[in-house]
């Protein structure tokens, strides 16, 4: 188990984290969703031991691990960049951490070949990793963090650099090989497709600070507040500022119904995501927002339409073609129980309800 | 380093390095203070002399043209080897087995022990065996720098431009390959010039590595001692003779530890300044504030 | 403005290619349209970088030519095509302001400065760089940057074409989208023919007209968007577009029927005697899981392995009849406890030897 206590960290002014408290248990996934300089990697970097958080406690199963250098933690961590040994052979590459370790010769032939196997490599043990591709050479690196068997697994976008294609399967791959191990496993990434598709628990952070931490799906279904919500999106949440006043949520010279009626009336923060805008009625709730087009992209399957509506820039979601032109104005129909409600101060205080029936 | 994890053990690998510098620059330094302020005349009897000694010295007219030879010999040196250097860059192999063949011939001579350079050209510039006296002095040119100051001058230049030169440009040329392959794409495709992809990729990318050039080739080049000590022994007159030789004869020539020792102290404090003002000039140059960060760290 | 003509194109990086295997690009014949927005698509290695880098001219083809218009340009270098390149890491001159930047390429070919002023002008105010006219582009952030060495291009009004090469590689997913939908924009506003190359579905679908797909140096189809999901020309295409990709099973086809997982399914579309290397391309998004089957359908009892919740949509994966099979359902869905699959007849898809077999209707 490993807890950050209150971690801060400051480098000259600039603060890289602020007041991080987590805990993470034995065997799970966890993954720290946030932008670029988020703080991402600084969090690693303090859970791993390469930096000492200027406050705060790391401990790991309840003892303090601040005076313990990298080298006597029981850490792995796998980058971004395929980091090899160039000389040595995927073999020595993969058996690297246990020759440090001593462990003797047949035992480390053993779990070579075994991880080797596992990642797909028998067949390059031989070669130098400059004569692998760029997926057998984070494959190899991966290799070394699983034969480690280390309690942490410290993975900073390992996958970012890797084809779409390539990227589906290792993620598939990645966390039933380390949930073996029993090991933390920390899965730092930008996009909140990543998240989702690796399950798990995320903690999403913005500007140095933890925003929400929880199971992945809850946290995506029900974020605490505007930050974590915009950075759990993808297409953009679209938002736009409502009044409330009694049952209704009045947008420009639209309304929607509210599902929180005993909500103070006021000013309120609304949030709805690209796949709950509907192009049609799609049930007997849903309310018209008139709106124009600024441009259309079809996937294949799908749609996104851009647009603006009440002077804000959307993207709606939808199944199948639909060509648009610019300029063009449509009635784009928001369901008041897909709808996301944000205070003055970005807390969350309306979720859409689960009950709900999609379009 | 503050915030690094506490591990006590690395005190114990850095502790002899410690005190290597204790004793061969921290305590020859007090040392020299400790001279630079006091008189004597010998028998180990010393008074003190307060600044005196820096005063003589500052005054001096022997030490101010000395220092003035100095800044010239720095100022042809930086402004022969800097542009030099980046042409030699610029003209060497990306690729190819070349590479290695260009670089090794770079670093020959930065090889050979200072005071070997200085016996290398004594010998090449002698009329009678020397490539370069013979040459010469069958044009009919008189070469002899023993009598001429410019010939003198001339000749130590060159010699530290033959030897150095090559550290300049094994540093500009780390500084070239270093640039991605787009840039130069890019630049072709935008129509810039030759001289224009030099002026706008080439020199930028390269202002790191040229600032450690010039500080290192200034420090060292105004601390020349070796080859006029060889060649010209600081002839004919005065007129090769650099701070450094002329603190070496008062020191030892004359025996005038007081003021040597103040006159090391303003000349170390001199390499210091101008080191420092070359710094602050070259890392404001160009760039808003120090390298921002551009990926997490 | 162009049109370009790849014509029996082909490159090996080696000196005497021998076989197949020895091109990085085999033979390709195509016109791109003047104006259209196409995308390079494909696994690394795939050759699509070699093939952009032939058409801006940083490459020379082992074998055909490459015409903008009616001009042979295979030899031409890349400001002879006058072509702008936008690459996977933002180019920018450091010590230039972002006004600067934009106004080189114009000084460069010696364009007069009230041009070059009125110019520059107007291109910051289309990429929403104004405020940031006279910052240094050192400091700026990646998409900034990326938007700068893309209006390097785009000042110069007459450029032949753009091409990218995964120009969005290093840009945070929110301001890929804000980025991606600018592209879309500029390309309406100048009608310029661009060449996106990327490895990554979304990208290459949401920008191009058309989609070029390549594996292994080959060209294994050209379409729109829904015809690269419809009716993938090759299982490759199917499995490569799509996420999850297409569902790809043994099975056998006779008339109008397919067999597949033990059964029998009506398509309603009859096709010619075929080959025994039968496979059948089914997409997730048609897959659907219900208690029982209506009648009409042909349902198959499916052993849920996995139901990935991804907030959008679930992916559910197990088997049918012993075969690997992935569906996509509703996020307010779940899955009933003992589903029966039932493919969408009308989008089953049948491959011989990898390769699509059209039915007749």
């Amino acid at each position: 188990m490993l807890e950050l206590v209150d971690v801060s960290k400051k480098v000259g002014a600039q603060a890289h984290l602020s007041g991080i408290s987590l805990t993470l248990e034995p065997g799970s996934l966890n993954v720290l969703l946030g932008p670029t300089l988020a703080g991402k990697t600084s969090l690693m970097r303090v859970m791993a031991g390469l930096d000492k958080p200027t406050q705060g406690d790391v401990r790991s199963d309840g003892k303090s691990v601040l005076g313990v250098s990298v080298r006597n933690r029981s850490v792995a961590m796998v980058y971004q960049q395929f980091i090899n040994y160039p000389a040595l052979t995927v073999f020595e590459n993969i058996a690297s951490p246990m020759r440090v370790a001593g462990v003797d010769r047949a035992t480390i032939e053993r779990r070579v070949r075994e991880a080797a196997d596992l990642l797909k490599l028998s067949e390059f043990l031989d070669r130098t990793p400059l004569n692998l591709s760029g997926g057998q050479q984070q494959r190899t690196a991966l290799a070394r963090a699983l034969v480690k068997d280390a309690k942490l697994v410290l993975l900073d976008e390992p996958l970012a650099n890797l084809d779409y294609k390539l990227r589906e399967e290792l993620r598939d791959e990645l966390p039933k090989l380390f949930a073996k191990t029993g090991a933390v496993l920390v899965y730092a990434t930008t996009e909140p497709q990543e998240a989702l598709l690796l399950g798990g628990h995320t903690a999403t952070l913005s500007e140095g600070r933890l925003t929400q931490f929880g199971p992945t799906i809850d946290v995506y279904n029900r974020p605490t507040d505007l930050q974590t919500a915009q950075t759990f999106a993808d297409p953009p949440l679209n938002t736009a500022t409502v009044h409330k006043r009694g049952a209704e949520l009045v947008l420009g010279e639209h309304s929607v119904g509210c599902t929180t009626p005993s909500l103070p009336d006021g000013e309120y923060l609304m949030g709805v995501r690209p796949h709950h805008l509907n192009l049609h009625q799609h049930s007997d709730t849903a309310t018209a927002v008139t709106a124009t087009v600024s441009s259309s992209e079809i996937t294949g399957s799908e749609t996104f339409i851009h647009i603006n509506a009440d002077s804000e820039k959307w993207v709606l979601l939808t199944h199948g073609v639909h060509r648009m032109d610019k300029g063009q104005s449509l009635s784009v129909y928001i369901d008041p129980a897909r709808v996301y409600l944000f205070d003055t101060q970005g807390q969350l205080v309306q979720a859409p309800s689960n009950s709900a029936k999609a379009a | 380093m503050n915030n690094k994890p506490f591990d006590n053990k690395a005190w114990f690998f850095v502790l002899p390095v410690f005190i290597l510098v204790a004793i061969s620059a921290v305590i020859p330094l007090m040392t020299v203070v400790n001279y630079s302020v006091q008189d004597s005349f010998g028998n180990n009897q010393f008074f003190w002399a307060g600044t005196e000694w820096f005063t003589e010295v500052l005054n001096s007219d022997r030490f101010r043209d000395s220092l003035v030879r100095n800044l010239t010999f720095s100022a042809i040196i930086l402004c022969i080897e800097i542009p030099l250097g980046i042409a030699v860059a610029l003209a060497m192999p990306r690729k190819g087995i070349w590479v290695s063949v260009c670089l090794v011939l770079m670093a020959l001579p930065l090889l050979i022990p200072w005071n070997v350079v200085g016996t290398i050209w004594l010998i090449f510039g002698r009329a009678d065996i020397g490539l370069l006296g013979f040459t010469l002095a069958k044009m009919g040119i008189v070469f002899n720098y023993g009598q001429s100051w410019l010939q003198a001058w001339i000749i130590i230049i060159l010699m530290d431009v033959w030897h150095w030169t090559s550290l300049v440009v094994l540093l500009c040329y780390s500084g070239l390959v270093a640039i991605p392959e787009a840039y130069y794409q890019a630049a072709r495709i935008d129509g810039a010039s030759r001289w224009k992809v030099f002026r706008y990729i080439q020199l930028p990318k390269m202002q790191r590595v040229l600032l450690i050039a010039i500080l290192l080739r200034f420090m060292d080049s105004f601390m020349i001692y070796t080859e006029p000590f060889v060649l010209t022994g600081g002839g004919p007159g005065n007129t090769t003779t650099f701070l450094s030789i002329d603190l070496v004869k008062t020191a030892i020539g004359q025996f005038d530890l007081g003021p040597a020792a103040a006159m090391s102290l303003i000349y170390f404090l001199i390499v210091l300044l101008l080191s420092w003002v070359f710094y602050t000039v070259m890392t404001n140059y160009g760039m808003d504030a120090p390298e921002k960060r551009e990926v997490e760290s | 403005m162009a049109q370009i003509t790849l014509d029996q194109l082909a490159h090996s990086y080696l000196p005497n290619p021998q076989n197949d295997a020895d091109y990085a690009l085999k033979r390709i014949d195509y016109v791109w349209e003047d104006g259209g927005a196409y995308a390079l698509l494909g696994p690394s290695g795939c050759g699509k970088t070699t093939l952009l880098n032939i058409i801006s001219g940083l490459l020379t083809p082992s074998g055909g030519h490459v015409k903008f218009d009616e001009h042979n340009v295979t030899h031409l270098s890349p400001e002879q095509r006058n072509i702008a390149q936008v690459f996977q890491f933002p180019v920018i001159y450091d010590t230039m302001t972002v006004a600067e930047n934009l106004a080189f390429p114009l000084l460069n070919r010696g364009i007069e400065r009230s041009e070059v002023d009125k110019r520059v002008g107007e291109m910051l105010e289309t990429l929403d760089l104004t405020a940031k006219a006279r910052r240094r582009a050192h400091g700026l952030s990646a998409d900034e940057k990326q938007k700068i060495s893309l209006g390097r291009g785009l000042v110069r009004y007459d450029v032949n074409a753009i091409l990218f090469d995964e120009p969005l590689t290093v840009i945070d997913p929110h301001m890929k989208w804000q980025l991606r939908t600018k592209l879309k924009e500029l390309h309406e506003q100048f009608s310029h023919t661009m060449i996106y190359v990327t490895h990554d579905q979304t990208e290459a679908l949401t920008f191009a007209d058309k989609v070029v797909v390549m594996y292994e140096g080959e060209v294994v189809q050209i379409g729109t968007p829904e015809e690269l999901f419809d009716e993938p020309a090759h299982t490759f295409v199917g499995y490569f577009i799509g996420s999850p990709g297409m569902n790809i099973l043994p099975g056998g086809v006779d008339g109008s029927t397919v067999n597949v997982a033990g059964k029998q399914i009506n398509v309603g579309k009859r096709y010619p005697k075929t080959g025994t290397n039968i496979e059948i391309g089914i997409r997730p998004e048609f897959v659907k899981l219900t208690e029982s089957a209506a009648s009409g359908e042909v349902g198959m009892p499916m052993t849920v392995h996995s139901v990935e919740d991804i907030g959008r949509y679930k992916i559910v994966r197990g088997d049918v009849g012993g075969h690997e099979l992935g569906a996509v359902i509703n996020e307010s869905d779940s899955v009933p406890a003992n589903p029966v699959a039932v493919f969408d007849p009308a989008r089953i898809n049948v491959y011989e030897d990898s390769h699509l077999v059209r039915g007749q209707i």
